[in-house]
């Protein structure tokens, strides 16, 4: 069984994010990272070859701009065999309904019984790309899994809904989500950072990827952006900076003046 | 010609809040139909829908269709195809049968959604973004627009005291959607505390390090006259029990007090908090979306800073 585990890069968390209004897409100048959501993706494939199962290979595929590169050396020290860039002008503002099929697409060349994302992206807090791959993909879908196992060719998931928790069970070729409780990912070690650097990176254009430019892209995006305002204005909160405890005294004064003690 | 669709998602016997919210709202915009989809179906009770706003309830009944999203898309397809809105309310079914109804047709998504428009020019849908720092809108360049809301982002309010006329459909499911089964169900316990019902409550999230410091939450919880609560996280990790989980797919609750310590404040969770009384957030990571939106923000670790305040408190 091949896994291909699905990531994005995205600014980073420290990064002030913004709108460019020249083009009402996300400003991705500065900063960016691996989702932090997709290495719990990452981890939960090295943990099924861990536990023996058969793992052919781990791809980490990426669609995104030439700078994803960088995150993707992450994915490779986190322990993917190999990476897949889909990286291309025409896919430039692409919308989730374009991001899906374009993904799909490109995981259709990967061989990949089992494809894992993560449950959101950090930028967009899109969480429902993997449900839409699955339909492109024609394969059973769970998502927000939040526990796994496999046996044989059949896997077993617990998912939370709004009543509890579901067992699902689904037979491979699969597409999953992954909750980001379903592990802690561990930090790659040195050696394996190193170890990346000697990895494969595919980087492919959208024609390599079979995808039909007309789909994707800002020419093909069925949601289009027609206006970014500033949310209604509400009062900002009071901000105390704690050090070693000190701020108890200053909290109670606060609960006090607000008639909640 | 179906224009405006709602699908309605149910759970023994109750229909989703956020389903309802949504076709309330949409009926203000013209005439809506809801779609219905399950197993053995009671045409009276979906005529009830008709008090949120429907006119017409599509009802799709077969064994194929339960809990599982993928046979719902198949369900809708057909009808979906001849809409110019599909929309659904904010949920885990919800969601994947929208993105997956989405990629079928090749439409156009909005998620997270809070308000829209649907008439003679278009559909319009708004969201924040960016951890709400900004609103978003957006048109479609597709027909449906496919529309999926934020939860709670719509009272669940009847709109009037009609009945809907009801129309049985027969879906056809295709395998592969139909592959993946429920095989069981781990339900959130039904006793104990009911954190919706509290005052106070003292929530916590990863940000506690472990659930070996629960007991200091409860701790402040008492000092307070609370109750705890908890994040989704910390439930998927097992920490402890869902009937604790405030957020997206836990309770909605509106308490005078609310203390969130060691919580990001990620939409998921908000969207079941963010009407409390008081907010008081304690997060030691300054870039934490929950800052945003409290009314103290003591940026400090919670494990340091929730034992000085239960102190704090018993003392006066």
């Amino acid at each position: 069984m091949n896994i291909a585990v699905c990531v994005k890069e995205v600014p980073s968390a420290t990064s002030a994010k913004r709108i460019d209004p020249s083009t009402n897409r996300l400003d991705r100048s500065g900063d960016s990272e691996l989702n932090p959501f997709d290495v719990h993706g990452l981890e939960e494939a090295i943990k099924l070859r861990e536990a023996g199962h058969d793992v052919g290979e781990i791809v980490a595929l990426c669609m995104g701009r030439e700078q994803a590169q960088r995150p993707l050396q992450k994915a490779l020290a986190l322990g993917a065999d190999r990476a897949v860039l889909v990286t291309d002008e025409a896919l430039a503002g692409s919308d989730i309904s374009g991001t899906a099929y374009a993904l799909a697409q490109a995981l259709e060349k990967q061989n990949a019984e089992l494809v894992i994302l993560g449950q959101q992206a950090a930028d967009a807090d899109c969480y429902v790309m993997a449900a839409a791959v699955a339909d492109h993909l024609r394969r059973p879908l769970v998502t927000q899994v939040a526990e796994l196992s496999l046996e044989g060719s059949t896997l077993r998931a617990k998912r939370q809904t709004e009543h509890g928790y579901d067992v699902i069970e689904a037979p491979l070729p699969a597409v999953i989500s992954v909750s980001d409780a379903i592990n802690t990912p561990r930090l790659p070690s040195i050696k394996a950072i190193m170890g990346a650097k000697k990895k494969p990176t595919d980087v492919v254009s959208a024609a390599d990827a079979g995808i039909d430019p007309s789909r994707v892209g800002s020419a093909g995006a069925k949601s289009v952006v027609a206006n970014v305002s500033p949310p209604p204005a509400k009062d900002s909160g009071q901000r105390i900076e704690d050090s070693g405890g000190d701020s108890a005294a200053a909290i109670v004064q606060f609960l006090s003046e607000r008639g909640v003690i | 010609m179906a224009g405006t669709i709602v699908f309605v998602d149910h759970f023994e016997g109750s229909f989703n809040p956020n389903s309802l919210g949504v076709l309330a709202r949409a009926s203000q915009s013209g005439e809506v139909t809801a779609f219905v989809a399950g197993s053995g179906i009671d045409d009276s009770w979906a005529a009830g829908l008709g008090a949120y706003g429907a006119s017409r309830v599509l009802v799709a009944d077969d064994p194929a269709l339960g809990s599982l999203p993928q046979p719902l898309v198949d369900a809708l397809e057909p009808h979906a195809r001849e809409a110019t809105a599909v929309l659904f309310g904010a949920g885990v079914v919800s969601a994947d049968a929208a993105a997956g109804l989405a990629a079928r047709l090749g439409a156009g998504i909005n998620c997270e959604t809070t308000d829209f428009t649907i008439g003679d020019g278009g559909v319009t849908a708004v969201r924040p973004a960016l951890g709400d720092t900004v609103m978003v809108e957006s048109t479609f360049a597709s027909s449906p627009a496919v529309i999926l809301s934020r939860a709670n982002a719509f009272p669940a309010d009847p709109v009037g005291s009609g009945t809907a006329q009801v129309e049985r459909v027969q879906p056809t499911v295709q395998d592969w959607s139909a592959a993946a089964s429920l095989v069981g169900r781990e339900q959130a316990s039904r006793g104990g505390v009911d954190i919706t019902e509290a005052d106070v409550l003292v929530a916590f999230g990863r940000g506690i390090g472990g659930p070996e410091n629960i007991p200091v939450i409860q701790e402040l919880a008492s000092a307070l006259g609370g109750e705890i609560a908890a994040t989704r996280a910390v439930v998927d990790a097992g920490w402890t029990d869902y009937s604790m989980q405030v957020g997206q797919t836990g309770k909605t609750v509106s308490p005078k007090l609310y203390v969130a310590c060691g919580i990001s404040g990620a939409i998921q969770h908000k969207v079941g908090m963010a009407n409390s009384g008081v907010i008081v957030a304690i997060n030691k990571d300054v870039n934490a979306p929950i800052f945003e939106f409290a009314d103290l923000g003591v940026v400090g670790d919670a494990l340091t800073v929730v034992p000085k305040l239960t102190e704090a408190l018993k003392s006066r």
